[in-house]
């Protein structure tokens, strides 16, 4: 049977981790196994990490504003390990004009303030599983 | 073989145990020392392994390490935490860290571990490190994995008549009590004194540690290392891959049957039985390993 | 407060009511089964003198500024002298921080408040690899002596109160501002300001530590002592709730917690050898005001009337001073929305207004743009201007204490105190503090409640304007959103490299020494890092010799 595992990382030196944590919380709750590893993690912990724990999703959370260089960094990094096929969420405080570019980078797609956690699994579903409804599993 | 590759057998092994045998049979049989951490939870279980890392790598040993967390009964997802603890570690290419989730199993790991095992000590680990669950509850389990089982005690902390109750105690051949930068820890030590003598076990295999400041740690791998070369060098290593053997073979079994169980159907709890094996002596004969 | 009589005559009228009510709510039912406290207690329907028929007036209230300081720690407050409005700024370099302080200044801020960027706040330097992309983003970077030179530069340090948010790296900072004063020509027995310093909250909710907490207890106790000889009239400590509340916790473990740590450090220093008589004043706190409106006020009131208590009961303090819990108060600003953003200064509004009728004795108000970046000009200036209407226009700085005998304030302060006792038992059965924070228990209750309140916003239970009710089809984006321009780390590290090249490093090697072996030592480090930022030693540098004696923390997580 399979079962999807999910890297929740913090990037840099941010130490918000409210956010992270409410959003790992809720994945597992809805059935996922999580990995977290805590603040202060650079994106070689990162890319490190999701390589042996063989993660099908990698969650950064960042909202120190340094989103554009840690994100780039992680996807560098995945391309040159050869996990570039590894889906990337990225949430946190994203100016709107860096959606695109973090989506241009290869980050798969980006969540701010106030998104809902049943949104944030129905996308991490529809991502993994190809599944679009809204209902559980 | 690289992490990456021996990540995703794992993930093979867990997901798709029927083609364990497969997997397992393309690779040399080695073996390693195994060694089991147990003990209730928050003792510093992770904190010791990531010295005792610390302190292998430092004798230029690899390591592989497998850290299990419960799977919540409601959704069966987990929250996998233990790797925190291990973060120094993260980019040496000598140490390779897999958390686990228990996925339902009642012994304090989960069912692949004997496949996965057997996977790291094929793979050319010098040394895997299980941590179990932490739930404190017949966490025995580890005692068929592991060829030395350290059980970590801290004071004042996860309780100890639960443990004895549920014959951890038992399981042990060294214990740690961790945490002895804080206060209370004499006590802790002197009781376990007095029950290891009573209960005619060998009260030299008791280390005090901190994992916080590193004291005791060079001291807890010599004794564990000594106690595996002592089991080595006897029978007693022999004996205990045998009793692996037995229970890999067991969980092997149970799944097995399970799988042709929820296959019949039948009114009669021993016609069900008679046919379920019926079944499966059928299709092991032809499928070579039961490979569905 | 009422004769048995009125009480009995009550009584029986209330009695009446609540029949004749629910007879009517049969017809006419109310919006919701229970009316929850952010805290999880329920309000009741009404409150009346019942509630508060316990309550002994000069016990349990006293009048402002005496014991047990339930109204107030002054006895005029804001008829003396509004509370200090006070914005939190930092970004870039120094140099554009030191504009955006005057801009405040000069928009009429009374004291100043500087956020540090996360290098700076871990001990890096702008040129560790781990500084990259971080330098400047969320705060200013500090490197040397220079920067902060920099930072004040034509702003009379003798005049003025300066906060400054700062905690593992706080004896850096201090040292590098007294110098910068001294420098400037004056003397550091005259500075007034704060340095955050409380390291218990870095563990629990924020997350720059870089000590493990025994030597980081140490270097704050260090600080005390210091100051409380050559400085006495800065605020050595900002033990803090605010970061609690933010990371998810209820009003009532943002006291809990927050006094939970202040007995660490008080406990702390007593073993120390020192008096809480004289270090107990220059003791501070920072709490935050989120949109529940009485029971916040609520909150402020019955803080103060626990401190007062525990000093006096727990300490056996017998100076005043020292029994007066003097707070700095910052909207909250996990209850802002990115989602029409423009509603924020509304809840800024309420939030401020709590704090004020809570009594606090200085504030920052969150600009409107709070969920989408760092405060342009235009939305600070909004956000201090909420302050001064509430100062200048409302008539609530007129009265002391002014809600003071209303039966659900009074009824709500009891009901927050009881459940602050509560849980500082608890604590005390954990083994204190900093063991209930080495067993992550205080992290697991803040991330309860954190998870709890996201699935109420889920389920809809809890409102939130904008993101769960009331949206608008299509949000017209800020225009204006404040961008740290990433040119400026390659400047900061050009600085630094500068002054690398020209200090007088034969100084720098032999105060890093001294401080290295004072730290080995046990002896008080203050004086030594004093000398290491003297000669231009950066605060890389001298996080890095204190790292090498103390170790450092790793978080303890769990969900
Ligand atoms: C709470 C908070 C804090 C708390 C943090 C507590 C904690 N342990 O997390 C405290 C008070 C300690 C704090 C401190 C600081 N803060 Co702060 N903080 C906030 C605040 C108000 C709310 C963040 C929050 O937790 N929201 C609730 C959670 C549930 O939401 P969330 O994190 O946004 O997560 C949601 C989505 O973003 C998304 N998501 C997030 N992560 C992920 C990950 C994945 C994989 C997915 C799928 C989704 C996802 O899903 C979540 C659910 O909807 C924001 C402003 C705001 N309103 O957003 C500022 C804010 C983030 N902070 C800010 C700053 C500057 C700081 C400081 C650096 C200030 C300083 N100079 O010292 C400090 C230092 C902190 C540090 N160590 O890094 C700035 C950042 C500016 C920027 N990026 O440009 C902000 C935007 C405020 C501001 N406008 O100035 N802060
Ligand atoms: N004072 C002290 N604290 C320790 C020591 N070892 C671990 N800790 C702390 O104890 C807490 C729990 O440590 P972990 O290593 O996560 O414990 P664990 O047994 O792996 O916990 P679970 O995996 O949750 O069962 C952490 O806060 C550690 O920092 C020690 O020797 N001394
Ligand atoms: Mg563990």
């Amino acid at each position: 049977m399979k079962k999807y595992r999910i890297l929740i990382a913090k990037p840099g030196l941010d130490g918000h981790d409210r956010g992270a944590k409410v959003v790992a919380h809720a994945l597992r709750d809805a059935g996922f196994e999580v990995i977290y590893t805590g603040l202060r993690q650079t994106p070689e912990q990162i890319v490190k990490t999701a390589i042996q724990e063989d993660v099908d999703l990698i969650g950064l959370s960042i909202l120190s504003g340094a989103h554009l260089q840690l994100s780039k960094k992680v996807i560098e990094l995945m391309k040159k390990e050869g996990i570039a096929n590894i889906p990337v969420f990225v949430g946190g405080i994203i100016p709107p004009d860096d959606v695109p570019r973090l989506l241009e980078i290869g980050v798969t797609r980006v969540f701010g303030p106030g998104t809902p956690l049943s949104k944030i699994v129905q996308e991490v579903r529809e991502v993994l599983e190809g599944v679009t409804s809204t209902s559980g599993s | 073989m690289d992490h990456k590759e021996i990540a995703k057998l794992i993930t093979l092994l867990e997901n798709e145990p029927d083609r364990a045998r497969d997997i397992l049979k393309k690779l040399p049989k080695r073996i390693c020392p195994v060694i089991g951490f147990t003990g209730s939870p928050g003792v510093g279980k992770s904190t010791l392994i990531d010295q005792v890392i610390a302190r292998l790598r430092s004798a230029g040993k690899t390591v592989a390490v497998v850290a299990v967390d419960p799977s919540s009964p409601f959704s069966q997802g987990a929250f996998l935490g233990d790797r925190v603890r291990m973060k120094k570690h993260f980019l040496d290419e000598g140490v390779f860290i897999r958390s686990m989730a228990s996925r339902g199993a009642l012994g304090g790991l989960n069912e692949s571990i004997y496949d996965v095992v057997e996977l790291l000590e094929a793979v050319g680990f010098d040394y895997v490190l299980i941590e179990t669950v932490g739930v404190g509850q017949a966490e025995v389990e580890v005692r068929y994995v592991a060829d030395v089982v350290a059980l970590v005690l801290s004071p004042g902390f996860g309780d100890e008549m639960q443990l004895l109750k549920a014959g951890v105690m038992e399981i042990a051949d060294i214990y740690v009590v961790n945490k002895s930068d804080l206060e209370g820890n004499d006590s802790l030590y002197d009781q376990l004194i007095g029950f290891l003598t009573f209960a005619g076990r060998d009260a030299l295999n008791v280390v005090k540690t901190s994992a916080l400041n590193g004291s005791g740690i060079e001291e807890l791998v010599d004794r564990i290392i000594t106690l595996w070369k002592n089991f080595a060098e006897t029978e007693k290593l022999k004996q205990l891959r045998k009793e692996r053997l037995r229970h890999h073979t067991e969980t092997l079994a149970r799944r097995t049957l399970q799988k042709y169980l929820s296959a019949v159907d039948s009114e009669d709890p021993y016609e069900g039985v008679e046919l379920a094996l019926k079944f499966m002596c059928e299709r092991l004969k032809y499928g070579q390993g039961g490979g569905t | 407060m009422y004769d048995k009589e009125q009480v009995k005559k009550i009584a029986e009228a209330f009695e009446h009511w609540q029949q004749r009510t629910e007879n009517d709510m049969k017809k006419f039912p109310e919006r919701k089964q229970k009316f929850l406290s952010s805290s999880g207690y329920e309000f009741k329907r009404c409150y009346t003198p019942l509630d508060v028929a316990e309550l002994d007036y000069l016990k349990d209230l006293g009048m402002p500024g005496e014991y047990p300081y339930t109204r107030g720690v002054q006895r005029t407050m804001y008829r003396g002298r509004f509370w200090t409005m006070r914005q939190y700024a930092g970004f870039g370099t120094a140099e554009e921080t030191n504009k955006r302080f005057k801009y405040l200044l000069q928009q009429g801020q009374t004291g100043l408040s500087v956020a540090f960027d996360l290098p700076t706040q871990i001990g890096y330097d702008s040129d560790h690899p781990l500084a990259e992309g971080e330098v400047g983003r969320v705060g200013v970077a500090v490197d040397s002596l220079r920067d902060i030179e920099i930072l004040f530069d034509g702003i009379p340090l003798k005049d003025v109160s300066t906060s400054m948010t700062i905690n593992s790296t706080a004896v850096i900072l201090l040292s590098m501002y007294a110098v910068t004063a001294q420098r400037q020509g004056a003397k550091i027995e005259e500075l007034r300001g704060t340095i955050q310093n409380d390291i218990l909250k870095e563990y629990i909710a924020r997350g720059t530590y870089i000590f493990p907490p025994e030597p980081s207890m140490k270097i704050v106790t260090d600080i005390f002592e210091f100051c409380a000889e050559h400085m006495p009239k800065w605020n050595t400590i900002s033990i803090s709730g605010y970061h609690i509340r933010e990371a998810g916790a209820s009003a009532v473990q943002e006291l809990a917690f927050t006094f939970g740590d202040a007995i660490a450090y008080v406990e702390s220093a007593i073993k120390a050898g020192l008096d809480p008589n004289v270090f107990g004043r220059q003791l501070s706190f920072f709490f935050a005001a989120h949109n529940n409106f009485l029971e916040e006020i609520a909150k402020f009131r019955a803080a103060r009337r626990i401190w007062a208590k525990i000093m006096k009961e727990r300490f056996n303090v017998t100076n005043q001073d020292a029994m007066k819990l003097r707070f700095h108060t910052q909207t909250g600003g996990s209850t802002l929305t990115a989602q029409q953003p423009l509603n924020n200064i509304v809840r800024v509004a309420i939030q401020a207004l709590a704090a004020v009728l809570g009594g606090t004795q200085s504030l920052h108000t969150n600009s409107f743009d709070e969920a989408l970046g760092l405060p342009t000009e235009q939305s600070v200036q909004v956000a201090l201007r909420t302050q001064q209407i509430i100062a200048y226009e409302s008539g609530v700085a007129d009265i002391v204490d002014p809600l003071a005998g209303s039966f659900a304030v009074e009824a709500l302060t009891n009901e927050i105190e009881e459940k602050v006792w509560e849980y500082l038992e608890k604590i005390d059965s954990l083994g204190g503090m900093v063991r209930a924070i080495e067993l992550g228990y205080v992290q697991k209750e803040i991330h309860k409640s954190a998870y709890e309140q996201q699935l109420a916003i889920e389920k809809g239970e809890q409102i939130v304007v904008g993101v769960n009710a009331f949206q608008t089809k299509e949000e017209k984006p800020v225009e204006n959103i404040l961008k740290v321009d990433p040119a400026l780390e390659e400047k900061q590290k050009e600085a630094l490299r500068q002054l690398r090249e020209q200090r007088d490093n034969r100084a720098v090697a032999k105060a890093l020494k001294e401080l290295k072996q004072a730290a080995q030592e046990g002896k008080n480090i203050v004086p030594y890092v004093f000398e290491a930022v003297k000669c231009y030693a950066t605060l890389g540098e001298i996080s890095d010799v204190l790292r090498e004696v103390y170790g450092e923390y790793t978080e303890s997580t769990s969900i």
